[in-house]
Order: structure tokens, then sequence, then C-alpha cells
């Protein structure tokens, strides 16, 4: 394990209006690591992904690549850094094909007209390198491939541009069984080829087979940033479902920190 | 011939192919429910089949011939310019009277305020980009569906033609340049100099690509199948130019007639152009992109907005074109200029050549071989004598049996995962 981070996140505030959804929240991604980001529906998951991938802003907070302070604004912004997002709908083109696909919106260019050989070499030398050994064609369809398929075209779009992090939005969850281990199975390549990996996800057996730490989000709250060796199956379901699990994770609730929006006079 | 001999893509394995795999590739497409031009191609020749046979004396004449190309040209930029538009998902249906208004703005120009043709056309086609930018404007800026922006255009441009033709006369042109555009065609030499270029070109382009890919290690083509196709293309080229080289006035002492059409030409040009715009460039894939999926394209950094724009100023520039290349055949423009069926002549070129009405599917050559398509039609169904009711009935059922093989194509292509 690397001493600093590849990317660390520290206070993160974010709201919507009146409603605060992130509330100084953390996160740390090494090299060669996959962080499992975990938590129920509406803890701030998604939010804290599209605030480091530049989609959103983030209200305060830091975050540091590499050990230096720096700003994220725009999507580009990201890129640039080497931060790349597979979003839950994979954001593929079903007209296109793969290497299309995979260069989209960054196409090589000789001159005025696409260069398609060199893309095409690239796409290969990529999916080789996640050890994609055969497909039918790469000028296939998106549209014709399976749903691991597909799932792999998007992580080969994300890595192509030598990316740092990869973040990725519930990859398996539209998988069958065969299909999911082949993702997982290249979520570890990933991060044993040196990328800092975050894999979101709501599969506790997911978590546990490719994860090296886990954080737990609760309300939008950081419950609980620990090795994935420390803990238990159930203990970060408490910490998902509680926000706490023992003497982990956030300090109990204080009535002290509840509204009382009983209507006034209504006094049975 | 096996398929399972492979080739290389940077490292990865992929089949190779070869004349009996790409064969079975094209039958397992179709299949699969894309069909491309077949409809187009399959039309074509039956149409061509009937009206021979019903009247094959007039139809199978050289003079017809020739007819159809300059009867279809203006249908066919117009078609052109709706490809990009349904490329998006969009539809014009202002692209008619857009080429009306163009026209008129030709004509005016011309023989009212006595311009030079130059600059009467140059401010024709600056109208279709003007009309075209605002109607992408109003559709990807402020939001308003493209149905409805260009169905008050369509009144609207209709109102502007009436204005600009002061109430309705007719303005006849006299400029012998525009005329000639339409209905005057070059010699026989050029036109030979003509079909060899277009051979030697669209030989060319199918080598260097081969040969660029296999240079890299790449899978490409058979050499069967590109030979076939280039010698397709030649033999295709040669007879329509031997044809049209043929003297086809009645009465050649008084008016020679010979050689391609000058619109072919323009045509060729166009079609090129934007084959090339769409086929090889960075412009061209993001146009396929955003019809495809526009949120996958905003979040690749494509500018959706930016693009949606574009395509109406492509669509709206080229009716303007289609405009001008229609004043000049009729040689003059009068209110119902772009009107009645153009519009639907068009988008049933772009649609039975194979573009799709829902987005991300279609090339430049559907809107020639739909065109085609529907020149024969037109021209047919007059040599035969059909009233106006029925020619407008037959072309309408043609263009729902075009829309309807598309959904139903998309749809078998869904559940097979095709598209």
């Amino acid at each position: 394990m690397a001493a600093t981070p590849l990317l660390e996140l520290r206070g993160i505030d974010k709201s919507f209006g009146p409603v605060q959804v992130l509330h100084d929240v953390g996160l740390s991604v090494y090299p060669g690591e996959v962080t499992a980001l975990v938590g129920d529906n509406g803890a701030g998951k998604s939010t804290l992904v599209k605030c480091v991938s530049g989609i959103y802003s983030m209200d305060a907070g830091t975050v540091a690549f590499e050990g230096q302070q720096v700003a994220i604004h725009t999507p580009r912004d990201a890129s640039a850094l080497g931060i790349e997002v597979v979003y839950q709908d994979l954001a593929l083109c079903d007209n296109l094909d793969i290497v299309q696909n995979m260069f989209l919106g960054r196409e090589k260019t000789r001159g005025i007209t696409l260069d398609e050989p060199t893309m095409e070499q690239m796409a290969g030398d990529t999916l080789a390198s996640l050890s994609v050994r055969t497909v039918k064609s790469l000028r296939q369809l998106v549209a014709s491939l399976s749903g691991g398929q597909r799932q792999t075209v998007a992580i080969a779009k994300a890595v192509l541009w030598n990316s740092r992090v990869v973040i990725l939005d519930e990859p398996t969850a539209a998988l069958g069984v065969a299909q999911t281990a082949q993702v997982l199975e290249l979520v570890r390549r990933l991060a044993d080829n040196g990328l800092g990996v975050v894999l979101i996800s709501h599969n506790m057996n997911d978590v546990f087979a490719v994860s090296d730490r886990i954080a737990a989000l609760y309300l939008g709250r950081t419950a609980a940033e620990v090795k994935a060796t420390d803990v238990t199956h159930s203990q970060v379901v408490e910490l998902i479902t509680a926000g706490r699990s023992g003497n982990l994770g956030l300090p109990p609730e204080k009535t002290s920190d509840f509204v009382d929006i009983t209507p006034p006079g209504d006094d049975r | 011939m096996s398929t399972t001999t492979t080739g290389s893509a940077g490292k990865v394995k992929v089949a190779k192919p070869t004349v009996a795999s790409h064969v079975s590739d094209y039958i397992g497409r179709v299949r699969g429910g894309d069909i491309g031009s077949l409809a187009a191609v399959l039309g074509l020749i039956v149409l061509t089949l009937i009206f021979g046979v019903a009247r094959p004396d007039t139809f199978f004449s050289t003079l017809n011939f020739a007819n159809l190309f300059a009867q279809g040209a203006a249908v066919v930029f117009i078609a052109m310019g709706l490809v990009f538009v349904l490329l998006l998902g969009e539809i014009d249906l202002s692209a008619g009277y857009t080429s009306g208004v163009a026209g008129a703005v030709m004509a005016v120009l011309l023989t009212t305020h006595g311009w030079a043709w130059p600059s009467a056309i140059l401010v024709s086609l600056v109208t279709g980009l003007v009309i075209g930018f605002t109607l992408g404007f109003l559709v990807s800026k402020v939001g308003i569906p493209s149905f409805v922006v260009t169905l008050a255009a369509f009144l609207a441009f209709q109102g502007v033609l009436l204005v600009l033709l002061g109430g309705g006369t007719n303005i006849s042109i006299q400029n012998e340049f525009v005329l000639s555009l339409a209905n005057d065609n070059l010699s026989v030499f050029w036109s030979w100099v003509l079909a060899v270029v277009i051979i030697a070109g669209f030989a060319g382009a199918q080598l260097i690509r081969v040969r660029g890919r296999a240079a890299r290690g790449l899978v490409h083509d058979p050499l069967g199948i590109v030979l076939g196709r280039i010698v397709g293309v030649a033999v295709i080229v040669l007879v329509a130019t031997a044809i049209l080289c043929q003297e086809r006035a009645i009465n050649p002492a008084i008016n020679s007639l010979k050689g391609i059409p000058i619109v072919v030409p323009i045509l060729v040009v166009f079609a090129v152009i934007w084959t090339f715009v769409l086929s090889r460039t960075t412009y061209g894939r993001h146009v396929y992109a955003v019809g495809g999926n526009a949120e996958a394209a905003r979040r690749a950094g494509i500018p959706v907005d930016r693009i949606r724009i574009s395509v109406f100023v492509i669509g709206s520039f080229m009716a303007a074109v289609g405009g001008i290349i229609a004043a000049s055949r009729a040689s003059s423009v009068d209110p119902r200029s772009g009107g009645s069926n153009v519009l639907l002549y068009a988008v049933a070129a772009a649609v039975i050549g194979g573009t799709s009405l829902f987005g991300g599917k279609g090339r430049i050559v559907d809107a020639i071989l739909g065109g085609a398509v529907i020149a024969v039609i037109d021209n047919g169904m007059g040599l035969m004598n059909l009233s106006a009711g029925s020619k407008y009935i037959f072309t309408g059922v043609v263009l729902l049996l075009a829309a309807g093989v598309d959904a139903l194509s998309r749809r078998r292509a869904a559940a097979t995962g095709n598209r």
C-alpha cells in the first residue's frame, strides 16, 4: 500500500438548494487498490462521484491529487488529471462500433480526416492489455454486444487515456453470474496495473471479492473508511443501514440533532 | 476459405473476413433488420420493370432517362440535407418552402433587380444558412420540438414566398447560366471525362483504404469484395454514360440533345463532400453519436447544441441548393415553388434510401437512391397519365411503406441486438 493516496477528498460539502446532500465527506483512493464506495440509496454516492468528475461543483472541501491540491470544475479538468468515470448506464452509442465508442469525443485525426487505423490499433492494444483476447470484430456495433462486453468496452474506454483513477458506478448491476465474475476480474486487473479504482456497489459479495478498502456513506456523511480485511460482511451492512457498527462509524444520534416537526398546539 | 483464420487489430485477435464470410455477414445483417438501401434498390428494379412493361416506348427512351435526372435532382439535394437532420432524429418540415424562398430570392435578385448570377446565387444560399441557423437555434437553445418549429416555419415561409413574389405573380428567369444548371448537358467529351473521373475516384478511394489498413496489419475487406464494388460502380457509370451520350432529341437537326445533364456533376460533388464529412471527419462522427445517444455524446464532451444547430444549417443550405435547381428547371418561381409534394418527396427519398426517422442511421447515398425511386414513381405515373390525385395517393402510400419498413426493421434489430 502506498503512503500517499492518489486521490484524497476532504471535507466535501454539497447542497442542492436547501437540501444538504454531502456533509464533510472524505475519501482516499490509493494506487493499486480497489476502494469500494458503499451506501444505501440516497446516501450521496452518485453525488460524490459527480463532484469528483466535475459534473457538479463542490460547495466546500479540498481535493488532492498525488498530494497536490487541485480544483475540478468541469469534466475536462477531471479527465486532464486522469480521472475517468464509467457510468451505470455506460454512455455508449449503440449505432457506433467499438472503436468509435472508445474514442468518442477524443478522436485521433490526421489533417481533417479521422485516423481510423491508429484508433483501431490503440483500441486493440488497450483491449489486449485488459486481457480481452477475442472479439468478432473491433468494427462490431456496440448494439450487438452482450451486457458484459459493453461493460468491458466502457471500462476500456476509461483506461484508454492513461487514466490514473477509474470510478465504476455499479458495474455489475445488470449482469448475469458469469459476466459479473468477468467484470470483477477486470476491475481487479485495473488495480493490479497500478490504477486507483473506486467501485460503487450495492452487492456485498462483489465488494468483498475485489476491494482492499471500504468507504461507507450514511445519509451524506462518511460513516467509515476501513480495510476490507478488518471488517465482516455484517459490519458493513450495519454501516450502510445504521451508519455505525459497534465502535466503528458515526457517533450515535443525539436527540438535539433532530428538529421537532410536530405541529404547534398538537400536544397529544 | 474458412472464417476461423485470424487477423489482428492491435493485439486483439479478430476473425479475418473472407468473401464468403462477408456475404454471410451481409445476409445476417439484413435478416437482423439492418436492410440499409436494399429496399430502395429492389424498389427501383421493380418499379422500372412495371413502368417499362406498361409504357415500353416512352419510359425506356433515352430522352426519358435523361429527364429522370433533371426531375429528381432538386428533391435529391433537399433530401441530402434532410439526412443530416434525420440523423439526429429531428425533422425539418419547412425544407420544401425553404427551397421555394431561396429560389424566389435568387429569381427576384436576377430578374427584378438585375443582379449578376454569382451574387444572386450567393445571397440565395446565405438565405438558406440563415434560415437553418434560426431553426436550429430555436430547436436546440430555446428547446421547442423541431416538429413545431419547422411546422410554424412551413406556414411562415409560404407567406414569405408570397411577399417576395409581390402577392402571387410568377417571376421568370432569363439568366443563361442559371437556366443551364438544370436544363443543359455536358458535351459528349466531358461526359466521358466525368465518367472516368468518377470511376477512378471511387476505385482510388477504395484501394487506398485497403492498402492503408493492410500496411498496418489491420483486417480489411477482402479484395474480392472491393473489386466487385469497383466493377459494379464502373459498369453502372459506363452504361449510364453511354445511354446519355446517345442523340435523344426528337428532331436533332434543330436542337441536338446529348451528354450527361449538368446537374449530375453538381450532385456528385455534393454527394462526395457530404459523404466525406459524415464518414471521415470528427464532425460527422459526432453527428452520428448525438443521433445515437445524445447523453453519451454530451458526457464525451461533444457540443450537442452546436451539432444540433449545424445539421439544421446544412439541411436548409441544401434545401436552398435544391430551390435554385428547381427554379432553374422551371425557369421561373411562383407561389407554389417548393410547396405541394416537394417536402414529402424529399423526406420519402431519404427514408426509402434507408435513413432512419429515429436518428443515428443514414448515409448521403440514401438520398440519391431514394430520390431515384421517387423520380421513377413520379415520372412513370406521369407517363401513364394518372391523375394528380392518384399520384399523391400512391406517393403517400410509398412513404408510409418506407417508414413502416424503417420502424419494423428497427424493432427487429432491437430484438436481434443488431440495430
